[in-house]
């Protein structure tokens, strides 16, 4: 039992990681490969404020997504100079940097990570096990939440414009370059408040646990599940995560699975299985219709 | 909104404008105005410049040298999408749709025009009736009404033109700036995009359009202005212009064998 807790707080983990990426990715059309690093930098922030300076959860939670998205935010200024493949190869660069800081800088304890991170505590009580995983799922409820308003929003609509034609949108009035910061921003930050939860779980972060592999796991879960919708990368996160973890012989096998996963997809079905018109979205909606 | 532009000023108003790449002067030195309630047609060969100046216009592109002066307010070295607040509102020759987005959402991302710069674009939702309400008028303007739930990139070309309109539109624009809408239309494609120009202009936006279809702008436009390897080469009204030696021999050459265009 408690194991399969443990999947399902990793599935939620990873769902909100497939979102943030999501709204970089599928929302504003900024193809990263280097979401671990915002991941990472959360993670990190979150761990260094509790252990180092003593600070309890909660407070450093929230500044872990604070800081994230703000370092984000800067680590987004690529994308202002370069666009599609050579975007990918900057937040390819920019992931291995961040894991090289944190690797070989020693305030952030180097190769030997973070230890002795406290799970979070409501009232004096230690958040484990389900009651952790209830934090993780209400943090997943409301990461869904923030990407459905988002794409309701103006804001939401500026960036699918900025997608679409960078100079359409400029033509329209939209600052092509201030809305690729905010969608930078906001991802990293969502990713980040994940990075903490991931932490404060594990209780100990080590460098390569962000490390260029786990953006492209990410990506897959993204891709696999259908990008661009809310539904896709969170039955991707859960497929992709929870199965490899469950069926230990999979787990192997893991990132042969993540790439094998998108070098099929991109073959068969780039719109992901639960993507508008895929295959399998159609039977079900047809199904429901019936 | 700034104050109603004086009487003297010209809406727009350029100034020995050039843009040169490396060697190749696309601009070069050219000065022109545009008056309030106008139509005025720019229209010159292949290469002489007149997307290159839609694009200085409207800030795709930095002036090498010279001034753009919009309601008396310098724009030039502005972002396009400030220039496009100020109320330019273009479109492309080669059509730029937001392919996945329906028609509607193509207007209504050029509603937000107002809301972008600021973070309550992150509060309000665009679809709202009153929103809705407008793009769907401003489609049955252009005669786009039945596609509006269509998927942008499923128009055939000629409606796309249409939805480039529209979403300029959606700027509540002062000055439109048309590039070669009526290229690969019909005839009478041709004609309904013309009647809509002029009903426009009567609604008070000001036009200057790009124009290859030579008997398109000399039927639509009251002022042309005629480019040539980036320079002026003429200007005046239809008449003033088809009768210009100079003009003819940029367009036939030396032969002087006039030919009246299709």
């Amino acid at each position: 039992m408690g194991y399969l807790i443990s999947i399902a707080t990793f599935a939620c983990i990873w769902a909100v990681l497939a979102l943030s990426l999501n709204i970089l990715t599928g929302y504003a059309g900024q193809v990263s490969l280097g979401h671990a690093a915002f991941f990472g930098i959360g993670a990190y922030a979150s761990a260094m404020l509790t252990v180092k300076a003593g600070w309890s959860f909660w407070p450093a939670f929230v500044a872990a997504i604070l800081i994230t998205g703000v370092v984000g935010g800067f680590l987004g200024l690529p994308s202002l100079r370069v666009r599609h493949d050579f975007l990918v190869l900057a937040t390819m660069g920019i992931n291995f940097v961040v894991i090289a800081i944190f690797k070989y800088v020693s305030f952030f304890g180097g190769a030997l990570g973070i230890i002795g991170i406290k799970k979070p505590a409501l009232f004096g009580w230690t958040l484990r096990g389900p009651w952790f995983l209830a934090l993780a799922a209400l943090y997943l409820v409301l990461t869904l939440w923030i990407s459905a308003y988002l794409s309701r929003t103006w804001a939401g609509l500026a960036l699918t414009a900025l997608r679409e034609d960078e100079d359409a949108a400029e033509a329209v009035g939209v600052s092509v370059p201030r809305f690729k910061i905010y969608a930078f921003a906001i991802s990293a930050a969502l990713a980040g408040g994940a990075g903490s939860l991931y932490a404060h779980f594990l209780g100990s972060v080590f460098p390569d646990h962000f490390a260029f592999v786990e953006s492209i796991g990410i990506m897959s879960m993204v891709v696999f599940g259908g990008i661009g919708t809310l539904r896709g990368p969170v039955v991707g996160a859960f497929i992709l995560k929870a199965l490899p973890e469950y069926l230990r012989f999979v787990g192997d096998y893991r990132y042969a699975i993540y790439g094998g996963v998108l070098v099929l997809m991109m073959l068969f079905q780039p719109q992901g299985i639960l993507g508008d018109n895929s295959w399998l979205w159609n039977k079900i909606r047809r199904r429901i219709n019936d | 909104m700034p104050e109603k532009t004086n009487r003297n000023t010209p809406l727009l108003d350029i100034r020995n404008l050039s843009r040169h790449f490396g060697g190749l002067k696309a601009v070069d030195g050219v000065s022109f105005q545009v008056n309030e309630g106008e139509i005025v047609g720019l229209i010159g060969p292949n290469g002489a410049g007149k997307t290159t100046l839609f694009n200085l216009i409207s800030g795709f592109l930095k002036p090498t040298a010279g001034e753009i002066y919009f309601r008396g307010l310098p724009i030039h070295g502005k972002r396009p999408n400030a220039i496009a607040r100020l109320g330019v509102g273009r479109t492309f020759q080669i059509v730029k749709p937001f392919g996945e987005l329906s028609v509607r959402d193509n207007v209504l991302a050029g509603m937000g025009h107002n809301i972008y710069p600021s973070l309550q674009a992150f509060l309000h939702v665009y679809h709202t009736p009153t929103a809705i309400a407008r793009a769907n008028d401003i489609l049955e303007n252009v005669g786009l009404a039945a596609y509006a739930d269509a998927r942008a990139d499923t128009l055939p070309i000629g409606l796309q033109r249409r939805l480039e309109i529209a979403r300029a539109l959606a700027l509540s624009p002062i000055l439109l700036l048309l590039d070669e809408s009526a290229a690969g239309l019909t005839h009478q494609e041709a004609e309904d995009l013309a009647a809509l120009i002029r009903d426009l202009r009567d609604r008070g936006i000001t036009i200057l359009l790009v124009e290859h279809n030579m008997r398109f702008a000399m039927n639509l436009c009251e002022r042309i202005v005629v480019l040539n390897q980036g320079r002026i080469l003429a200007e005046g009204t239809p008449e003033e212009i088809q009768t210009n030696p100079a003009v003819i021999e940029a367009y036939l050459g030396h032969s002087g064998v006039v030919r009246r265009e299709a």
